[in-house]
C-alpha cells in the first residue's frame, strides 16, 4: 500500500491506497505552526490497525518551502556570483550578502578571466564573522563550464552548512534565474531537512521503515535523500498534486483543462492527452523567477471562501479571503454562502448565509436569490475567462525553427475536469458557459493526496557537447567528459539516456517506471572560414511525467464511481 | 527585478532549420550564440521587456513592396515569410502602443533585396523594413517614415525602392562602396528627381570605429532627422561594422552599437547582417536590446575588447569630416536640386545592371519615371536577365495623382504581351496587383 500526503494550505489530506482503490481517507485542518503534528496526525487517521509492513512507501507534498519563501521565514543565505561582461549583476541582488566577483567564461563555455582565490578568502571571512552559514554560488554560462562554481566551492571549504552550486540545479541558460535558483535552494535548506528529518523519525518511530518521496512543483517524485540537494525542487507541489491527482481521468486524445478550486485560489494546469504542461524555463514564486522545473500552472485568487461585496455598484468577488464562509461563522459572504443560499450546501448555518448576502441584494435591487446565482455565475465566468487568458498566453509562447511555427501547434482542451471542495457545483454551472465538457474528479476531495501517491519518479537531463572544444557537460549531474570529433547527435542521445536512467535510479526510481524521451536535441554544425570545424549539441531527455504504472487500475475503480453533480 | 524604463519589444526568430547552405555565413548557426547570450542574460524575462511570436508575412504583403519574378513564392521560402512578418510584428506592437520600442531579431535579412526580386542578393530576397513600412502604411496610414540603416553594407535594396518617394527618408552609413560589396551608396547617390536629397548616402572609411559611427550620428543624422520630422524611425540593424566580423572592415563595438542605439531612439531595429556570429553578435544584441529598454549597458562588452587597439587613425577622423561636410551640405541643397529637376524633363530615365551575387544572376533594367510635379511619378520598370527573364513592372504611389494613375493603367494596358514573359502592375493607390503573363 502507498500512503499519499499532500498538506495544503487549509486542509492535509492523506489517502492510503492498494491495488483496489483508495483503502482509507482522511482530511486534518492543517496548522502552520506545526506542520509536523499534521503530518502525524494523518498517518495516524488511515494507518490504524494496518500492518507497517504492509506499506510499501509514502509519498509527501507540503507547502512547507513554498510558504517559507513567501512569508520570507528562511536562514540568512550569503550568493556569490562571478558574471563577466554583461548586464550588471547587482540587478539580481538577493540581499545584504551579495558578492559579485572576478571570473568569466563565454557562450561556449571557454574560460576569459579566472577566479581570484584572495577574494573568495575574504569573503569567506567575512561570512564567517557574520554568521552566515548558508552560500549559493553561480556563475555565468556555469551549464557550458562548472569550473569556476567549483573552484569557489573549494575555497570556501567546508565551515558552511551549506554550498549550493548554480550549474547543479538546471541545465537550462538563464543567469538571473540561475542565481534565485540556487538562492532558493540554499535559503530553505535547513527548514526542508529539519522538517523532513522530524517526519522520518516520526515514521520510524511507527516502524515505518519505508522509502520516503516527495513530491517536486513538476508533478514528479523523488526521494527524500536527493530532495534534500535541491529542497527548491518541492515548491507548489501543491498545484502539482492536483494536477497529478486528476490524471487518471484524463482523456487520452485531447486536451484538458484542470482547475482545482480550492477555499481561496483557483489553480489551473493543462494536460496533453494525460501528460501534464511544464512551465518551458521554471515556475515564478514569490517574485522571484527560477529555473525549477515545474508544472505550467497559473492561480487566480477566487475560491469558494473568495470575498463578495458591491464596488461601483457591481458585484465583485475576491481576489482576497477573510476566513471560511459566513455559513461557517466566517465575518463575510462568499461564492460558499452563495450555494447555501440557493440550498446545495446544507452542512453550515445558512441563516447567516441569508444575512451576509442580504445588503449585497439591496445593493444591486435583486432577489436574494437572484443575487446568489449571479454571485456563483460570476465566480465561473472569472474562472473561464482566466483559464482563457492563460491557454491564449501558452498559444502565443515564442518558437525559434521554422517547423515549430509553421507546425503551429495550438492547445484547445475539449474537456474540464474540475476538483477541489466546491468541485461538484461548480462543475455542472461551469458546464453551462463553456463548449468544453465538465467533469468532476472521482474523489475530488482527496485528489491531491491520490495524485502525490500515484506520480512516479521524474527528472530531466540536459548535455551539451562541443565536439570543437572536444567536451560534452551534463551540469546537473557533475559529468564531464573529453569527447572525439564523431561524437554527434546520436551519441549524445544515448549518453543522456544513460544519465537520466542513472539519476532516476539514484532518485529511487523504479526501472519499470522510466519512459524516457527526448525532448530537445539540435545540432548545429560550427563552421569556421567555410569549413566545419565542429559540432555544437544541446540534448534535453527526461522521464515523462505521469503515474506509477502499476496502478492504473485503481484509477479505473476510482472512474466508475463519479460523485454526483448537483 | 530588472525593469526597463522603456516598454521593448522583442522578436526572437533564429530560424535554426534554415540556412542558404550548410557552410554560407548566413546558416543555422548565425544567431545560435546570441540566443545563448539574450537567454543566459536573462533578457526575455526583464519587467517590460515582451517577447511576440512573429506572424507571418502574406503574398499580399511582398506585392506591395515587390514585383517578384516569375512570382512570390519562388523566390521566397517560408523563413523569409517568417523574418518579414517578425518586423511585421514588431511594427504592429509599436503601432498599437502596447511598446515604445521593439527590435526584430530575425533572420534572414532583407536590405539589399530591391523593387524587383529575381532571386537573392548579399543573402536577402524580399525587403524585410520595406514589407514592414508600407504594412504599417496602409494598416495605420503613417506617412513620413525614416530608414536609418546601420549594416555595413550600402542598403542598396532599401535604396531602391524608396528612390522615388519623397516621403521615406534613407540614411545608410556603411562602409565606403569602393572597397566593400555592394559598391553603391555614394555621397552623389540623393534619390529620383521627385525625392532628390530623400537619400542620404554616408560611405565611410575602412577602421571607422566608435569616435567616427557617433561623430556621424550627432553631426549628420540626428539633425537631418531633426529637420526630416518623421513620424516613425526604423533602424536597419546590420552588425557588420564589428572589429571582428570576416567579412568587412570597420572598427566598431558592441559599446558602441549600443550608445548608438540609445542617442538614435528609434522606434523600430530590424536585424540585417552581422556574420561575426561568435564574437560580436552575441554581445552588440545584448547592448542593442538593453539600450533600447533604456538599461544600463556599460558592462556589456566582448571579452576580447581593447579600445586601443581598435582605435581610429587621425586620417579616418579627417575623412570622415569631410564626409559630414559633403553630407550636410547636400542636405540643404536637396529643395533646390529637387526643384530644378521637376522643372525638367517630363519622363526620367535610367539604365543599370544589377548583379545577384547570392543566386548569380545578371539583370538589366531599363527605368521610366513620369517626372510629375504633383506626386512621386508613375514607374516603370523593363527588367531583364541572363535566365532568360523579361518582364515590365509598372508601380503607381501610394499618393499618385490621376494622370500618374492614368499612366499607369496605360502601360501595363498597352504593353505587348509577346515581348515580356509577365506584365505587372502595382497600383498603391487603389491597393491592388495585376499580372498579364506573356
Amino acid at each position: 500500500m502507498i500512503l499519499g500526503l499532500d498538506v495544503g494550505g487549509t486542509h492535509t489530506d492523506v489517502v492510503l491506497i492498494d491495488k483496489d482503490g483508495i483503502h482509507r481517507q482522511t482530511k486534518v485542518p492543517t496548522d502552520h505552526a506545526d506542520l509536523l503534528g499534521c503530518v502525524r496526525a494523518g498517518i495516524e487517521g488511515v494507518t490504524g490497525g494496518i500492518p507497517p509492513d504492509g506499506i510499501s512507501r509514502v509519498v509527501l507534498s507540503t507547502t512547507l518551502t513554498t510558504n517559507a519563501i513567501i512569508e520570507g521565514k528562511t536562514n540568512e543565505t550569503a550568493v556569490i556570483v562571478s558574471a563577466g561582461p554583461g548586464v550588471d549583476p547587482e540587478f539580481f541582488r538577493t540581499g545584504p550578502h551579495y558578492y559579485c566577483v572576478a571570473g568569466s567564461i563565454d557562450h561556449r563555455g571557454r574560460e576569459i578571466q579566472s577566479v581570484k582565490t584572495s577574494e573568495i578568502q575574504a569573503i569567506a571571512s567575512k561570512l564567517k564573522t557574520d554568521g552566515v552559514r548558508q552560500v549559493a554560488v553561480v556563475s555565468k554560462f556555469s551549464v557550458r563550464n562548472p569550473k569556476h562554481e567549483t573552484q569557489v566551492r573549494d575555497i570556501l571549504g567546508d565551515s558552511f552548512f551549506n554550498v549550493v552550486l548554480g550549474h547543479r540545479l538546471s541545465g537550462n541558460l538563464n543567469f538571473p534565474r540561475r542565481i534565485a535558483t540556487a538562492y532558493l535552494n540554499a535559503a530553505v535548506c535547513e527548514t526542508h531537512r529539519r522538517f523532513f528529518d522530524a517526519v522520518r523519525e516520526s515514521l520510524e518511530k511507527k516502524g515505518l521503515n519505508v522509502p520516503i518521496y516527495v513530491l517536486k512543483a513538476d508533478g514528479g517524485t523523488m526521494s527524500l535523500e536527493a530532495s534534500l540537494q535541491c529542497p527548491g525542487q518541492t515548491i507548489l507541489s501543491g498545484p502539482a498534486a492536483s494536477v497529478m491527482g486528476s490524471l487518471p481521468f484524463a482523456s487520452e486524445t485531447e486536451e484538458t483543462l484542470v482547475l482545482d478550486i480550492g477555499g481561496t485560489s483557483t489553480d489551473m494546469a493543462i494536460l496533453i492527452r494525460k501528460v501534464p504542461l511544464l512551465d518551458p524555463l521554471g515556475c515564478e514564486l514569490g517574485g522571484y523567477k527560477t529555473l525549477i522545473r515545474a508544472l505550467k500552472t497559473v492561480s487566480i485568487g477566487l475560491g469558494g471562501d473568495s470575498v463578495v461585496r458591491l464596488a461601483d455598484g457591481g458585484l465583485s468577488i475576491g481576489p482576497d479571503r477573510k476566513g471560511p464562509a459566513m455559513a461557517y461563522g466566517g465575518p463575510v459572504p462568499t461564492p460558499t454562502d452563495a450555494l447555501f443560499v440557493l440550498g446545495k450546501v446544507n452542512d453550515g448555518d445558512a441563516g447567516s448565509s441569508r444575512r451576509g448576502l442580504q445588503p449585497i441584494a439591496d445593493g444591486l435591487g435583486m432577489s436574494l436569490e437572484d443575487t446568489a446565482n449571479r454571485v456563483f455565475d460570476e465566480a465561473c465566468r472569472k474562472i473561464l475567462s482566466a483559464a482563457g487568458e492563460m491557454i491564449s498566453n501558452i498559444n502565443s509562447k515564442p518558437v525559434y525553427t521554422v517547423q515549430e511555427l509553421l507546425g503551429g501547434y495550438q492547445v484547445r482542451p475539449g474537456e474540464i475536469l474540475v476538483l477541489g471542495g466546491p468541485a461538484p457545483h461548480f462543475a455542472r454551472r461551469l458546464g453551462d458557459f463553456t463548449d468544453s465538457r465538465v467533469r468532476v474528479v472521482p474523489r475530488w476531495q482527496v485528489a491531491n493526496a491520490l495524485g502525490a501517491a500515484l506520480a512516479k519518479n521524474t527528472s530531466e537531463v540536459t548535455l551539451f557537447a562541443d565536439t570543437e572544444r572536444g567536451i560534452a557537460v551534463a551540469p546537473e549531474e557533475d559529468f564531464y567528459k573529453t569527447v572525439k570529433r564523431d561524437f554527434d547527435r546520436e551519441s549524445a542521445v544515448r549518453l543522456a539516456f544513460d544519465l537520466l536512467r542513472d539519476k532516476c535510479v539514484k532518485q529511487g526510481a523504479v526501472e519499470s517506471e522510466l519512459e524516457m524521451e527526448v525532448i530537445e536535441d539540435i545540432q548545429f554544425n560550427m563552421v569556421r572560414s567555410f569549413y566545419t570545424s565542429g559540432r555544437n549539441i544541446r540534448v534535453k531527455v527526461q522521464v515523462k511525467p505521469g503515474l506509477i504504472p502499476g496502478y492504473r487500475e485503481i484509477a479505473d475503480r476510482l472512474a466508475e464511481s463519479v460523485p454526483p453533480q448537483t | 527585478m530588472l525593469t526597463s524604463k522603456t516598454r521593448t519589444g522583442v522578436v526572437f526568430f533564429p530560424a535554426f532549420d534554415w540556412a542558404i547552405s550548410a557552410t554560407h555565413p548566413e546558416r543555422e548557426e548565425r544567431l545560435l550564440y546570441t540566443q545563448d547570450q539574450v537567454f543566459e542574460e536573462g533578457l526575455l524575462d526583464i519587467e517590460g521587456v515582451i517577447e511576440f511570436k512573429p506572424d507571418l508575412a502574406t503574398v499580399d504583403d511582398i506585392k506591395r513592396v515587390h514585383f517578384c519574378v516569375p512570382d512570390e513564392m519562388s523566390v521566397v521560402t517560408e523563413s523569409h515569410l517568417i523574418s518579414a512578418g517578425g518586423a511585421k510584428t514588431v511594427g504592429i506592437q509599436v503601432m498599437e502602443k502596447h511598446i515604445e520600442r521593439g527590435f526584430a531579431l530575425v533572420r534572414p535579412p532583407g536590405h539589399h533585396a530591391m523593387r524587383v526580386v529575381h532571386g537573392a542578393r548579399g543573402f536577402c530576397n524580399v525587403n524585410i523594413e520595406a514589407i514592414m513600412i508600407e504594412y504599417l502604411r496602409k494598416a495605420y496610414g503613417i506617412d513620413r517614415v525614416a530608414i536609418v540603416d546601420t549594416d555595413c553594407h550600402h542598403g542598396d535594396g532599401t535604396q531602391d525602392i524608396y528612390w522615388h518617394d519623397p516621403d521615406t527618408l534613407f540614411i545608410s552609413l556603411h562602409q565606403d562602396g569602393r572597397t566593400l560589396y555592394p559598391g553603391s551608396g555614394f555621397h552623389y547617390e540623393i534619390g529620383g528627381p521627385t525625392a532628390a536629397g530623400m537619400t542620404v548616402n554616408i560611405p565611410l572609411p575602412p577602421r571607422t570605429s566608435e569616435e567616427g559611427f557617433l561623430y556621424v550620428l550627432d553631426q549628420a543624422v540626428l539633425p537631418i532627422l531633426e529637420d526630416f520630422k518623421p513620424e516613425l524611425i526604423v533602424n536597419s540593424a546590420g552588425q557588420d561594422n564589428h572589429y571582428t566580423d570576416p567579412i568587412t572592415n570597420m572598427s566598431f563595438c558592441a559599446q558602441g552599437y549600443a550608445e548608438l542605439t540609445r542617442r538614435l531612439k528609434a522606434d523600430i531595429a530590424v536585424l540585417e547582417g552581422g556574420y561575426s556570429i561568435e564574437g560580436a553578435l552575441p554581445y552588440v544584441n545584448v547592448g542593442i536590446l538593453l539600450a533600447m529598454a533604456g538599461l544600463d549597458f556599460s558592462q556589456v562588452r566582448e571579452p576580447d575588447y581593447q579600445p586601443d587597439k581598435i582605435r581610429q587613425s587621425g586620417e579616418v577622423t579627417k575623412h570622415i569630416h569631410r564626409v559630414v561636410e559633403e553630407v550636410l551640405a547636400g542636405w540643404k541643397k536637396a529643395p533646390e536640386i529637387r526643384k530644378k529637376q521637376l522643372s525638367g524633363r517630363k519622363f526620367a530615365e535610367r539604365e543599370r545592371s544589377i548583379y545577384y551575387d547570392t543566386d548569380n544572376i545578371l539583370e538589366s533594367q531599363r527605368e521610366t519615371l513620369r517626372v510629375c510635379p504633383d506626386c512621386s511619378g508613375v514607374l516603370s520598370i523593363d527588367s531583364s536577365t541572363d535566365t532568360g527573364y523579361h518582364i515590365l513592372a509598372v508601380h503607381i504611389p501610394r499618393k499618385a495623382c490621376k494622370e500618374c494613375v492614368d499612366q499607369g493603367v496605360k502601360w501595363y494596358d498597352s504593353a505587348d504581351a509577346r515581348r515580356f514573359n509577365r506584365i505587372f502592375l502595382q497600383d498603391r493607390m487603389n491597393d491592388q496587383y495585376l499580372v498579364r503573363k506573356g
